[in-house]
């Protein structure tokens, strides 16, 4: 081979399109005769629906069709159980999904009551004013805690408690670690995170062909091959009649998974009666109601600990925020209660948690879904034991670090993929090391901080570990093509939102075949091009789907190898391929172009040998066994402005080991933008809600974004332990960047305004100026 | 019922266009659905995200927050325009794609065209400067860092290039 991209920072080759503005996204779609969709919407929490009167919408010039849950009919039901309950022994989960229109009952502002179509969207909207929807409101439950009390109002009443799930997982013996502890530290921890806001929302249109009976929906999903499933069963359709096209999507990170949203079920349904296609693009006021959530947690957690720092135990009981309903059921909360347990030792764990049922939108994964809220609470308590033993926090962490020769590394419960949590493979001291080493630690603390200090400036360093189990099955399929013309297109069934794969999977494929990485074309997310997968989520793109290309590619060659020692009527290993051509070693001028191969491959005439397939292609698949376990730590110094409260990032280191590496570049892009998420939710990002469960800012001028003045320049490493659970090493890398933010930034600023001394306790996220300024008042006070 | 249309003419990327239009169709979406430049996209529809940033007369502004029948009589620059016509990419094009500034690119063509505007004004901007002018865009992927970068390059790169 005469270049190597795998590994190499090979620029994008989807940029071009983005750049100059020719990209399909879901609302550049535009068909003949096409009509447009809108929904009213709840404006209260929970309430009965006693009357809906469409009657004057349907009359206003320019509607085409209004539709209420008692016009769905049969269609009208709840939606799937994505993701059912782990195999967990004594589980409790009660399942509630969605429904694709409120019926008789609200259970969250924004809920969907009815559609609008029209001729356009002003028309659609404007009828959605001409609807009179008579509602008798009913105490909204939104504290997850009052929301457990006997008194308390029901979100389902056909359950006796707003409990939806109740989990314990244990791991050796916490009461008999405790006994032996010199110290037991108890706290609650308060981590709400908060919405993906995409700058895309979501969009779907939908177009059903009356003569060919065949549905083809563009929708901004993450998991298309599911979408096109579930969407063909309960339209009464085959799936081979049904086509989704997630087109280039304006990001993802989570939510835009979810299926099924009352639009997705919706809009088919639409097309199919009406036989026009109809459009529907999500505005962002919506998106804060109708897009999900991830929220909140409340743990009340104890750590055990030996007066050198190790952990003996760790016992927490959270109660865990699921919204309206549960369709994504426990991968939340279970990621929170595995993802506790960090890259440390620890003995004996002791974890339960209840998800409690809320009159709130509805609570699904959100880039790092619930990993966040455990590593918090894990190095919290670690701060805080640090403290108390009079060890330093980096030391404290040290100590505890899982040693490298432990590996695999069985935690003895069950992850959300259902298999026993084992880390495949970490070398995690290297990791710390860098960081402490790349952040100035020693000399910061001994040198700049007293400096810094008698000037009168609070700056304080923190440093964080994280663990984040990625690359989780079943598994995805890719096929690769070499075409007549010598350019190699692949197929797969993933979706994609910015992730680079139109990249990183061309540079797989162009090691094997010996083309440029821009002779590769990708096509990701188009349910007619590849037809099995599972989606894009859990940081398992580049582990699972690039993986399935590689073997794919890998098959490929050889065909071509056999194909052209056929010709040459040569021995393989006589063989080179480079340059999109065969050749024979030593004699460069005698080859033949992998163009010409495809052909040979296709002949008109003569006889195929049996057994011989047509076509210079294959299709594999992969399923690693178990997801792979990536790690990192992440080192800030922070000043805070003592009058405003206001932070500015002095410094952001990120260490990260992701196993075998396809492309710096794009790596470096996931870390940065995981980070700027991280950011967000750390100190600016917060969903305010009344008692009454209104979003009391459900805008971008009060949801703050971070722009490009809140986040800091990082700088990135990495150390490198491939995976053993798949042949090209990789561990997913998307949700790592804004995972322990959190824990960093509370641990950076009580440092930097020698909080500690004061008694003062940096126990929730998010955080902000003004959060940061009643805490230090309200002890001052007291 | 219907309410009565105007008669526009403006000029985009240097076409001229007439047409109708209702008066409260915004301009980002007569853009978008009318003339069919797709490339404008819209993130927010309040002002904020700034993914539909265009050029009026040279100055950006946010193509949600006016009426196309605002635009009647004035000449536009959409991300369409930016490129030349052989292809060749524009300085903050290239830059933008040298440095990873993009991830799903749905927030590139507002960032693409305030900061060329910002970067005519001044072509030796400092990273903060560049942050600053930059803070009216949200972008949820990428943290910024490679688009400052590329920002940077891209003022090089403009500066290289003009006389």
């Amino acid at each position: 081979m005469t270049t190597r991209f795998f590994g190499a920072p090979v620029k994008r080759n989807e940029d071009r399109k983005l750049l100059t503005g020719q990209a399909l996204f879901i609302d550049d779609v535009e068909l003949p005769g096409m009509l447009h969709a809108a929904f009213l919407r709840s404006q209260v929490a929970h309430a009965q629906i006693k009357q809906i009167d469409v009657s004057r919408a349907r009359k206003r010039p320019g509607v085409v069709a209004v539709y209420t849950a008692h016009d769905y009919g049969a269609y009208w039901q709840p939606g799937p159980l994505l993701v059912p309950p782990p195999p967990i022994p004594g589980i409790i989960f009660n399942q509630r999904t969605q429904v694709p229109l409120a019926k008789d009952k609200i259970r969250h502002v924004g809920e969907p009551i009815v559609v609008v179509v029209a001729e356009s969207r002003y028309i659609a909207e404007d009828a959605l004013d001409d609807i009179e929807v008579d509602l008798e409101p009913l105490p909204a439950v939104v504290d997850i805690e009052a929301g457990l009390a006997a008194a308390s109002p029901h979100v389902h009443d056909d359950l006796d408690s707003n409990i939806a799930a109740h989990v314990r997982q244990t791991k050796g013996d916490y009461r008999s670690a405790a006994a032996k502890a010199d110290l037991i530290l108890k706290r609650r921890f308060r981590y709400e995170h908060g919405i993906s806001s995409p700058i895309e929302t979501r969009g779907v249109v939908a177009q059903w062909n009356a003569r060919g009976r065949h549905m083809t929906i563009w929708d901004t999903t993450q998991a298309p091959v599911f979408v096109r499933n579930g969407l063909a069963g309960i339209l009464g359709l085959g799936e081979r009649q049904v086509r989704v096209i997630a087109p280039f999507v304006g990001g993802g990170f989570g939510p835009k998974i979810m299926m099924f949203y009352p639009e997705e079920v919706a809009l088919p349904w639409i097309s199919m009666r009406l036989n026009r296609p109809v459009k529907w693009i999500e505005d962002r006021l919506e998106h804060f109601f109708a897009t999900t959530h991830e929220r909140g947690q409340i743990h009340d957690a104890e750590m055990a600990v030996a007066r050198d720092g190790r952990i003996l135990g760790i016992k927490d009981v959270f109660l865990h925020d699921t919204g309206a309903y549960d369709p994504y059921g426990l991968t939340v909360p279970i990621n929170s209660q595995c993802t506790l347990l960090g890259p440390y030792v620890v003995p004996a764990y002791d974890s339960t948690f209840t998800a409690v049922f809320t009159n709130l939108p509805i609570v699904t994964p959100y880039r790092g879904a619930g990993r966040q809220h455990g590593v918090f609470v894990m190095e919290r308590l670690l701060d805080l034991a640090a403290h108390e033993l009079k060890i330093d926090p980096a030391e404290i962490r040290r100590r505890n670090l899982i040693p490298s020769d432990a590996f695999p590394y069985k935690n003895d419960i069950i992850y959300q993929d259902f298999q026993p949590l084992e880390y495949d493979s970490g070398n995690y001291e290297p990791v710390l090391d860098k960081a402490l080493e790349a952040i100035g630690y020693a000399k910061f603390i001994r040198e700049e901080q007293p400096r810094l200090r008698a000037q009168g400036r609070c700056v304080g360093i923190g440093v964080a570990c994280y663990v984040e189990g990625t690359g989780i099955g079943p598994y995805e399929g890719a096929k690769v093509q070499v075409q007549a013309n010598g350019k190699v297109s692949v197929a797969t069934g993933i979706g994609t939102q910015g992730q680079g794969h139109f990249t990183s999977f061309a540079q797989i494929v162009a090691d094997q075949l010996g083309v440029d990485v821009t002779e590769v074309d990708i096509v990701t997310g188009d349910t007619d091009q590849f037809y099995w997968g599972a989606g894009t989520f859990a940081s398992r793109g580049a582990v699972v789907a690039g993986n399935a290309v590689n073997e794919a590619s890998r098959v490929v060659r050889q065909k071509a190898l056999k194909l052209a020692s056929d010709a040459f009527e040569c021995s393989e290993d006589d063989l080179v391929i480079a340059d999109g051509k065969v050749s024979i070693v030593g004699i460069p001028e005698k080859f033949i172009t992998m163009g010409e191969l495809a052909q040979r491959a296709n002949p008109i005439r003569g006889a195929v040998k049996p057994g011989t397939e047509p076509g210079l292609e294959s299709t594999q698949y992969f399923g690693p066994p178990m997801g792979a376990t990536a790690n990192g730590v992440h080192a800030a110094i922070i000043e805070v402005d003592p009058q405003t409260f206001e932070l500015k990032v002095l410094k952001y280191v990120v260490v990260h080991d992701c196993g075998t590496v396809i492309n710096p570049m794009i790596l470096a892009g996931q870390i940065h933008g995981g980070v700027a998420q991280g950011i967000g939710n750390a100190f600016y990002e917060k969903l305010s809600f009344d008692d009454q469960g209104q979003l009391l800012n459900a805008s971008l001028a009060d949801y703050l974004l971070p722009t490009a003045l809140e986040i800091p320049r990082m700088e990135l490493d990495h150390t490198t332990t491939p995976s053993p659970l798949n042949p090209l090493g990789i561990k997913g890398a998307g949700e790592a960047g804004a995972i322990p933010v959190g824990p960093l930034f509370a641990q950076a600023i009580e440092d930097a305004l020698e909080l500690k001394g004061k008694k003062i306790e940096l126990l929730e996220i998010p955080l902000s100026p003004s959060r940061v300024f009643e805490l230090t008042r309200k002890a001052e006070i007291s | 019922m219907q309410p009565e249309p105007h008669d526009i003419e403006l000029s985009v990327n240097g076409t001229t266009y007439r047409r109708a239009v209702e008066s409260r169709i915004l301009l980002s979406d007569f853009l978008r659905h009318d003339l069919l430049l797709a490339g404008t996209h819209v993130g927010c529809e309040h002002g904020v995200c700034g993914a539909c940033t265009i050029l009026l007369d040279g100055s950006p502004v946010r193509s949600c927050l006016m009426l196309a029948v605002q635009a009647n009589g004035h000449e536009l620059s959409t991300v369409e325009g930016l490129a030349n016509s052989d292809g060749e990419l524009h300085p903050v094009q290239q830059a933008m794609h040298d440095h990873h500034g993009l991830q799903c690119g749905y927030c590139t063509a507002g960032i693409l065209m305030t900061m060329t505007a910002f970067l005519q004004e001044n072509p030796l901007p400092s990273e903060h400067e560049v942050r600053e002018a930059l803070s009216g865009n949200l972008c949820r992927c990428t943290g910024y860092q490679n688009i400052v970068d590329a920002m940077l390059a891209a003022a090089q790169a403009m500066r290289t290039a003009a006389p």
